[in-house]
């Protein structure tokens, strides 16, 4: 069964149709990535998804059940998680403590509580393991390098049950080598069941990484095939729009 | 041999001793400690128990109204309000208990006003997106203003039927002879140092300071907690200003005037960086000492006291300066 699916959704915005009648579906451990040029709509959809909007027409679904979200901590108590793309990191904190921005974790009895520094160092620990980063808990984030500082923003995502991952240009500017690392944090992520949307400008890393490739133009989903069946060449006539419709 | 992802992972980069000595908190403990030294030598007067009460009991109110300066300064805000709102809360006990009544009205009327003027400051600034500086510049006139409507401008120096409680309070000293003020300045600089390091709020505060957008992103309520620190530091300047009233024994409009600066001064000397993001308890207390031991000791070297603000300002600059240093070294 599909874990996130919507139907017929619609945004605009006054007079402006940000988004058009799009109907997709995203199974567990699925890397699908979600393409089209500035102003295709990949934005609006996906804030729709992360609870910053709500669609003017059509229905989200989530594991079958209708899905409505008022505000961005909906969206993650539902296990949807979303990567910034300017990662949303404190770089004057520790890895550990931006890993656990806004959810810190806490010992002691009923209002004296403090932060568990120890245990927040360990699971943080266990997570850059889990990703094979070379991250450690309590450095600061200020001195990582752009690698580091995705798998702290990816194990985020990793510290609730979550079921979907929306990853914003996550490749966007980093060095070669970073990316090879990024891409291997997603593929860690799908691994374990999750399901990724990664939004992306970067043919190269949606063809090595995806397993479904979505492309957006003027607001409309124009294709939605998997890798396999598709070509660069094909997906950049379809975001261009020298390709109407994929076939 | 080879080194496994979990050794990289556990392993820690800094030493306490490595860290210790990365923090400009630290350099300027050695310049007061220092100082101190060089003092006692060059100087009779100060290692005397007199000079020594003197200089703890006046470091006090830069210091106590410097922790909760610390709390907003680690958000990346400024409150240049704190010099008139510890006026206003002393103008208010002192008017209160003229006035007849006791000592735990007049205080609880002092408290409650220097907390709404904190909350008029945070709300205008976190929800209605004032700079901070224009709100607590806007306060800075307003509060003082205030004072002066409810003292009619005038000296209060006789406090009603509580004088001698408030004088003790203030003006007494409890435990082994060390200044009441001076035992208030540890206990809040203890409290301040526990909430920053110890709380989900203190981590918040660093965090809103580091990147005020990620915080919202993280659901960080960044809103309320920014009117809390504008509150916290209203409020210590309202302690502040009713430990000075007791002490004084008497309250004039012009108190706290100007203090404001001293207290931004004293945060950065002790490391807080106005940009947001850095900031301790410890530091606001030492950077408030080092302030105090240089006017103390131009005036026992026997130096114009004009010459005061050359001195001071030239640590403001020092230590940040040591800041640039080290910075500039690990950039490369």
């Amino acid at each position: 069964m599909a874990v996130l699916e919507l139907t017929n959704i619609s945004k605009h915005f006054g007079a402006i149709q940000a988004v058009n009648d799009v109907s997709l579906s995203i199974e567990p451990g699925q890397v699908v990535g979600l393409m089209g040029d500035n102003g295709a709509g990949k934005s609006t959809l996906v804030k729709m998804i992360a609870g910053n909007f709500h669609p003017s027409h059509g229905i989200m679904r989530m594991d079958g059940k209708e899905l409505l979200l008022n505000k961005p901590a909906e969206a993650r108590q539902h296990g949807i998680e979303i990567v910034h793309q300017d990662l949303a990191l404190c770089n004057n904190l520790t890895a550990a403590a931006n890993v656990y921005l806004g959810r810190e974790l806490r010992r002691g009895v009923g209002p004296f509580r403090i932060l568990d520094y120890a245990a927040m160092y360990k699971r943080a620990g266990q997570l850059f393991a889990e990703l094979k980063s070379e991250t450690r808990p309590r450095d600061l984030v200020k001195q990582m390098s752009g690698g580091q500082r995705q798998a702290v923003a990816i194990a985020r995502t990793m510290l609730s049950q979550a079921k979907i991952v929306l990853m914003d240009e996550p490749t966007a500017a980093i060095s070669v080598r970073q990316v090879a690392e990024v891409l291997n944090l997603i593929r860690h992520l799908r691994d374990q069941g999750i399901a990724v949307v990664l939004i992306s400008h970067r043919m190269p890393d949606v063809f090595d990484v995806a397993d479904r490739v979505i492309v957006m133009r003027r607001g409309r989903k124009v294709a939605d095939k998997t890798i396999a069946s598709s070509s660069p060449e094909e997906v950049t006539g379809l975001i261009t729009g020298a390709i109407e419709q994929a076939a | 041999m080879a080194v496994t992802l979990d050794q990289t992972i556990a392993q820690k980069q800094h030493t306490f001793l490595s860290r210790l000595f990365s923090t400009q908190t630290f350099w300027v403990v050695i310049a007061v400690i220092l100082a101190c030294i060089f003092l006692s030598f060059a100087t009779d007067a100060f290692a005397t128990s007199k000079n020594l009460y003197n200089i703890t009991r006046n470091v006090t109110f830069v210091a106590i109204v410097a922790l909760g300066m610390t709390f907003v300064i680690i958000t990346g805000g400024i409150d240049l309000s704190v010099g008139s709102v510890l006026c206003l809360s002393s103008m208010v006990l002192a008017v209160t208990m003229h006035a007849g009544y006791s000592i735990e009205i007049g205080i609880l009327a002092s408290i409650v006003t220097a907390l709404a003027i904190g909350a008029f400051n945070g709300i205008f600034i976190a929800y209605l997106g004032f700079p901070p500086f224009v709100v607590t510049l806007g306060m800075l006139s307003i509060a003082r203003s205030l004072a002066m409507v409810a003292s009619n401008n005038t000296v209060v120096f006789q406090f009603g039927p509580d004088h001698d409680k408030l004088l003790a309070l203030g003006g007494g000293a409890w435990l082994f002879g060390i200044a009441n003020p001076v035992l208030y300045m540890i206990i809040l600089a203890l409290i301040t140092g526990f909430v920053l390091r110890w709380t989900k709020f203190g981590r918040h505060i660093f965090a809103i300071g580091g990147n005020e957008h990620a915080a919202t992103l993280t659901g960080v309520p960044v809103k309320q907690i920014k009117v809390a620190v504008y509150m916290i530091s209203a409020l210590s300047a309202g302690i502040a200003g009713i430990i000075q009233t007791g002490w004084l024994g008497a309250v004039t409009t012009n108190l706290g005037n100007g203090m404001e600066l001293q207290v931004i001064a004293a945060t950065v000397i002790g490391g807080a960086d106005l940009a947001g993001g850095v900031g301790t308890a410890f530091g606001a207390i030492v950077g408030a000492a080092l302030i105090e031991v240089i006017r103390n000791s131009l005036g026992l070297l026997g130096i114009n006291a004009f010459w005061q603000g050359t001195f001071i300002g030239g640590a403001i600059l020092l230590a940040v300066l040591f800041d640039r240093i080290r910075n500039f070294r690990r950039s490369d």
